[in-house]
């Protein structure tokens, strides 16, 4: 059993990362018909037509609609502006990875204020083209929840106006953590990291429009971890 | 004189390696409106960099701002700096070793996340618990909200110069330490669920102890609005400041208090309630201006009908066990795996290769003390989850921070941060 020789192998296990999902991902959906019906997903169906590949219902009550890519901005815009659903908050934007090569998921977790509506929207992409466009235009939620997906699974988001790294250091170069090619402890040996993290500069603490602007006012950089460095900071307020 | 104002046009669409990193965003300065700005106070701007080791930024914010004298032009918020990668941890172990994982998070509130990821996981599973448990874990994260509302009561005014509610709320909070350390033997990393039920069931007098802390702390509390509700300090350092519209705060998701502060009546416990929150009589107080004032006003009340839910639930705690009766889940008994080989070898299979939850997923939210908490777990089939995503409250409604505080003055940029109830290590993950 692959767990159990991982279990054996102790630490040489982690290195793997976790072994790929081995559920399978194409099962036949069951017909529509037979689930049980939801407004929204109803009128998706009738406004966009062939748009709503698939309609899935899990753990009982959970709606889970899949819509191609392509269309994302104008099926979530629609869901959010008609009347009758007005998904006006935007609880989650998030990713999924099975592993084994297979699509990653960009799910979009909805719910109406006013008429009290669950559902999940997702899109899948295929490794070789992980983009899709932006919808911090609809929801400002977005803005890092999309970074945070950029970050952790490299999925770029078209036309969002400040897509960079969030949890990760900016020179991070080992990759997008939360994918399952990527093993626990990283792609470097803890040396490289270490080595990497006491050879940061002042400037790698901080965005490039950070950079831009200290530029554009002719000033210095802020140090800030002045006290920790033994070099001492850069030093700020030059200009 | 008129100085004209600069703002910076960020581009759309930033340059990007072919591995996905951002290579070059440029920032180009155009001319904005014209405003009046006297001789002697217009001055250069500067770039100024808070934390990430701060006292006022509650854990390890950083802040990079752009200033106008005092005044606040441009917030550029950094996080991170505490990333644990949870998540990705999460994904080699099996469901229940998740749990320590989860009030690392908020160890602020961490009865709390314990809860909400172990009712996610029962969802995916089909597992319905026991009425004792329900009750229980009711309790549990009613007095985590009263517990994570106290830190923020007492650290907000100390941000803002008033020492004495910090002592008087730190006083109540190592009453709940008490509690939670009687409860589950850790007073911050509780550990408190399993999936099906709880670690164990509520050692005796622990009621009582709980009743106890309820009488003396309802007139704590209102000492503490006696020291803050209509102090001049207070109520000119809060009133009018860091405020959002309603509109504003559903586009920027923000949730819990600091989405009813201003004016938007969503709560998770009445809008989609779990474990039969809609039949205890609780109110949900709503502000009306968005400022921190009203985020005040609003955890004040709610530690109140906190209060009120943990009386009622007290009175209806049923007898009974707290551990769901389904062998999947659930271990046997140790006199039983001590005694017979069944038993023994049940116990060993639940332990080594840990619960299984069938192939799906399933999103579960709870109310916590600062927000809206989503757990979405993702199964294969195995016993480890493929993903395990947590919907953070402090994450999204520190994202929003720039919006509130771009055009106050500096002395503001710690107030509302504190306002907001962050925990960095939700935050971070």
């Amino acid at each position: 059993m692959a767990e159990g020789d991982a279990f054996k192998k102790g630490l040489e296990g982690l290195d793997q990362g976790p072994r790929p999902s081995e559920a399978a991902d194409d099962a036949v959906p069951p017909p529509a018909g037979e689930l049980p019906p939801h407004p929204s997903v109803d009128a998706l169906r009738a406004q966009f037509g062939d748009a709503v590949l698939r309609h899935q219902v899990v753990a009982g009550d959970e709606h889970i609609v899949y819509v191609p890519p392509a269309r994302n901005l104008e099926i979530l815009q629609w869901l959010r502006d008609a009347p009758e659903h007005r998904y006006d908050f935007l609880q989650d934007l998030t990713a999924v990875d099975y592993g084994g090569g297979r699509e990653i998921q960009v799910v979009y977790q909805l719910w109406s204020i006013p008429n009290k509506l669950n559902l999940r929207v997702k899109c899948e992409l295929p490794l070789q083209a992980l983009e899709i466009d932006s919808v911090y235009h609809l929801w400002r939620a977005s803005d890092w929840l999309e970074r945070e997906v950029y970050d952790m699974f490299g999925v770029v988001f078209n036309g969002h106006p400040d897509l960079r790294r969030i949890l990760m250091p900016y020179n991070y170069a080992e990759g997008h953590p939360l994918r399952k090619d990527f093993p626990l402890r990283g792609r470097f040996s803890r040396a490289e990291q270490t080595r990497r993290a006491l050879a940061m500069k002042t400037e790698d603490h901080y965005s490039p429009m950070e950079l831009e602007i200290a530029h554009v006012l002719g000033r210095g950089l802020p140090e800030p971890f002045a006290g920790e460095t033994a070099g001492g900071g850069v030093g700020g307020g030059g200009g | 004189m008129a100085l004209r104002r600069m703002v910076y046009n960020v581009t759309r669409n930033p340059e990007l390696s072919p591995g996905g990193a951002l290579v070059h965003a440029p920032v180009i300065p155009v001319e904005g409106e014209a405003y009046e700005v006297h001789e002697d106070i217009a001055g250069e701007h500067m770039l100024i960099n808070i934390g990430p080791q701060h006292p006022a930024t509650h854990g390890v914010l950083r802040l990079v701002l752009e200033l106008d004298g005092e005044t606040v032009i441009r917030c550029i918020p950094h996080i991170g700096y505490l990333h644990s990668s949870f998540e990705k941890l999460g994904e080699y172990r099996d469901w229940n070793q998740v749990i320590p994982l989860t009030d690392r998070m908020d160890y602020l509130a961490p009865l709390i996340y314990n809860c909400a990821y172990a009712m996610a996981v029962e969802k995916l599973m089909g597992v319905t618990v026991t009425e004792r448990c329900k009750v229980v874990r009711v309790i549990c994260m009613e007095l985590d909200r009263i517990f994570s509302h106290l830190l923020w009561l007492g650290t907000t005014a100390i941000d803002l110069g008033a020492f004495t509610v910090f002592l008087y709320t730190f006083q109540q909070r190592e009453k709940i330490y008490d509690l939670h350390e009687r409860f589950t033997g850790a007073r911050i990393t509780t550990s408190s669920t399993r999936i099906g039920g709880m670690m164990a069931d509520l050692p005796a007098g622990w009621i009582a102890q709980l009743n106890e802390f309820l009488d003396n702390f309802v007139p704590v509390l209102d000492e503490c609005e006696t020291l803050l509700t209509e102090n001049a300090i207070w109520v000119g350092r809060t009133q009018g400041v860091g405020s959002i519209s309603g509109e504003d705060a559903v586009n920027w998701g923000l949730s819990g208090p600091n989405l009813r502060a201003s004016g938007v009546a969503y709560d998770v416990r009445k809008d989609r309630p779990y474990y039969d929150y809609e039949t205890y009589d609780f109110d949900v107080p709503v502000g009306e201006h968005g400022d921190i004032y009203d985020r005040y006003l609003c955890r004040m009340e709610e530690m109140r009908q906190s209060v009120r839910i943990l009386r009622q639930a007290i009175e209806r705690l049923p007898g009974g066990p707290i551990n769901v009766d389904d062998p999947r889940v659930i271990l046997p008994p140790k006199t039983a795996a001590m005694n017979d080989m069944e038993s023994m070898i049940h116990h060993f299979k639940v332990v080594m290769e840990g619960v299984r939850a069938p192939v799906g997923e399933s999103w579960f939210s709870v109310e916590s003390s600062k927000g809206e908490l989503g757990m979405y777990v993702v199964s294969d089939g195995g016993s480890k989850p493929v993903r395990w995503r947590v919907r953070g409250p402090s994450f999204i409604n520190i994202a929003a921070i720039p919006h509130m505080i771009e055009g106050a003055l500096l002395s503001d940029v710690i107030a509302v941060n504190a306002s907001l109830d962050i925990v960095l290590g939700e935050i971070d993950r």
